[in-house]
């Protein structure tokens, strides 16, 4: 196991800047997501650290070795990819002994391997089947199983469950964390699937435009989004556009005290720290409300037409065109794009009122 | 489950056999015939006397031999040849790529015969007039258009990402070629390869302005026959002879294209 570190690295297509400066340090057996838009380099990024694109720019060491210059096939990772890109003339056991015969290992090794890695992914006596005979999921594994027999010191995942559906997606990343945590390996994971990163993480690193907007451990990045682009992507977030004044928002809703400097400001609450308490004298009204099982979503109006949604429980379930008082849980403020350091003492849970 | 009848596949294939079958056969039946006179519709007599007399003559087999060892000769260098150029083509880019890639066209888009009395002229200084280098030369002119456009589109077919999980599991790019890219583009490069290997076995007027007299093939010996007597029956059996190695080259063609390993794609 490894260190996979990123300086200064930086990346161009054409002129235009895809990466322009990115630092990136992965901790040995650390699980890493990136996670951001379509054209947020994420890909680009797994792929400068797998060697299959060579950046402008920068340094990329794996335990301390630079690594920047080595082709693919000399590197110590292994990469799984989107489309699996299983080789279809193989058998199951052809594609994962690939590697180890290429290594030149003796052929009762390259057996006893194939089929203890075989063992590891759930897909015991599968060897001999052709990989087009298996199911998506199973492909899958087989995939995750070719890249981890050559037991590499960095595993990159390229978004490898957006092909399975939602369930086996969901098994598949639970298996994968398992191994993972069992092995100890270090590795980088690209998804644009928000859940997932959340559920595998030990890290997730948010990227704009080439650039990190926060790199944190999944609870902190929900939790407490360092900038507003953060809070926007990261879930669902309410943003209330007010004005600071003498240290108090302006917004008709939420009135609360910020100690903050003067000036334009977002208030941004999660949808589940919302309550919502039936009063003809509300300010909000009820314009949709969708049953998502385990909750129920109100999509909310102000007077003012301002949107806003909220959690409610399944046995609270208002009624469309009802009129509601809100209170919030929690708040917090963005300014400049940044969140505000202020945070008042006493938005505590439910200190605030609408 | 009740299906529609496709009346119009239907006349369409009834139209289409008896266009390429019809004739087939009529001269399938000629080669077995030894009387057939004007009205009959079949033979007065079948016999294989014409078989016996063709192929109890040595410059038939002589012929036979040339054409296949030719074909087999000129369809392994195309191959070699081509197949890393296509593949060149295919994935690298290089300055004039384009411009060279159809520059390939160029054989095909002049009339042919005067380009072969040029490149006759020249062979003739360079001493490969009559000779079996010099009609495999010619020859192979006439493959390199299918042996490198059917192979790049093959090639550029084969997923890129296959190509890179076999370079991260430790291969270079030579092994990424033999060992994946070569058997994901196996189907569509075989095709290409039967289609030059007949090509060539029936390829007539570089292998008679180059080869003659020395070297004479299978079509080239037909023509003789034709021109020299009328006989009907040689020329089919002659026929029938040649369509021997396109027939087992199409039953060979459809196992491989056929089979499942092949037919199923993936990931894609």
């Amino acid at each position: 196991m490894a260190t996979l570190s990123l300086s200064a690295i930086g990346k161009s297509f054409g002129g235009a800047d895809v990466i322009p400066g990115l630092d990136l340090d992965i901790a040995e057996g650390e699980l890493v997501c990136l996670l951001g838009p379509s054209g947020s380099g994420k890909s680009t990024l797994l792929r400068m650290a797998g060697g299959f694109e060579m950046p402008d720019r920068g340094t990329v060491r794996i335990g301390g070795a630079d690594v920047t210059r080595m082709p693919p096939e000399k590197r110590p990772t292994a990469m799984v990819f989107q489309s699996h890109a299983l080789w279809s003339h193989m058998s199951v056991a052809g594609n994962i002994a690939f590697g180890l015969k290429l290594r030149r290992l003796p052929r009762a090794e390259i057996r006893s391997r194939v089929e203890a890695v075989l063992e590891l992914v759930g897909l015991a006596g599968y060897g001999a089947r052709k990989v087009w005979q298996l199911s998506g999921g199973q492909q899958q594994r087989v995939a995750i199983a070719r890249a981890l027999v050559l037991e590499p010191q960095i595993l990159l995942l390229d978004e490898p469950f957006a092909s399975l559906d939602q369930h086996l997606r969901e098994r598949m990343r639970e298996e994968l964390r398992d191994i993972q945590q069992r092995l100890g390996i270090t590795t980088l994971f690209v998804t644009h699937g928000q859940d997932e990163a959340l559920a595998l993480a030990d890290r997730i690193v948010v990227l704009k435009d080439g650039r990190i907007e926060q790199a944190d451990a999944p609870d902190v990045l929900y939790r407490a989004p360092a900038t507003r682009f953060v809070a926007g992507f990261i879930g669902t977030m309410n943003f209330l556009a007010c004005d600071i004044r003498r240290g108090r928002a302006d917004h008709p809703l939420f009135a609360v005290p910020l100690a903050l400097p003067d000036g334009p400001a977002e208030l941004a609450i999660r949808p589940e720290a919302l309550r919502l308490t039936p009063d003809a004298e509300g300010p909000v009204r009820v314009r949709r409300v969708t049953d998502y099982g385990s909750h129920v979503l109100a999509d909310l109006e102000t007077d003012d037409g301002e949107r806003l949604k909220a959690h409610c429980p399944p046995e609270a379930r208002p009624a469309p065109g009802q009129r509601m008082r809100l209170s919030a849980r929690q708040l917090s403020a963005y300014q400049q794009g940044r969140r505000a350091e202020a945070s008042p003492a006493h938005l505590r849970e439910g200190a605030l009122h609408a | 489950m009740s299906r529609r009848t496709d009346w119009t596949g239907i006349l369409l294939a009834a139209v289409l056999g008896l266009v390429i079958v019809v004739p087939l056969v009529v001269v399938a039946i000629w080669a077995f015939a030894e009387v057939w006179r004007y009205p009959s519709v079949l033979p007065q007599e079948f016999g294989l006397r014409f078989w016996n007399a063709t192929l109890a003559r040595p410059d038939v087999w002589a012929a036979m031999s040339m054409s296949l060892r030719l074909s087999v000769t000129v369809t392994a260098l195309s191959a070699l040849i081509c197949l890393p150029a296509a593949y060149a083509f295919a994935r690298l880019d290089f300055p004039g790529r384009n411009w060279l890639f159809l520059s390939f066209l160029a054989s095909h888009a002049f009339p042919k015969f005067g380009l072969l009395v040029a490149i006759a002229g020249i062979f003739l200084n360079l001493g490969l007039i009559s000779t079996f280098w010099g009609v495999v030369l010619i020859q192979l002119v006439g493959t390199l258009m299918m042996m490198i456009w059917i192979p790049v589109a093959a090639f550029q077919s084969v997923d890129r990402r296959m190509e890179e999980a076999a370079r991260d599991a430790g291969a270079g790019p030579v092994r990424v070629f033999w060992s994946i890219s070569l058997p994901q583009a196996a189907p569509t490069i075989f095709a290409a390869l039967m289609l030059s290997f007949v090509g060539t076995f029936y390829e007539t007027e570089g292998a008679w302005l180059i080869g003659a007299p020395e070297i004479r093939t299978m079509p080239v010996l037909m023509i003789t026959f034709i021109n020299n007597q009328i006989v009907v029956q040689y020329g089919a059996v002659l026929s029938v002879l040649l369509w021997v190695p396109s027939f087992f080259a199409l039953l060979f063609t459809r196992r491989l294209v056929g089979s499942q390993s092949f037919a199923k794609g993936f990931g894609v």
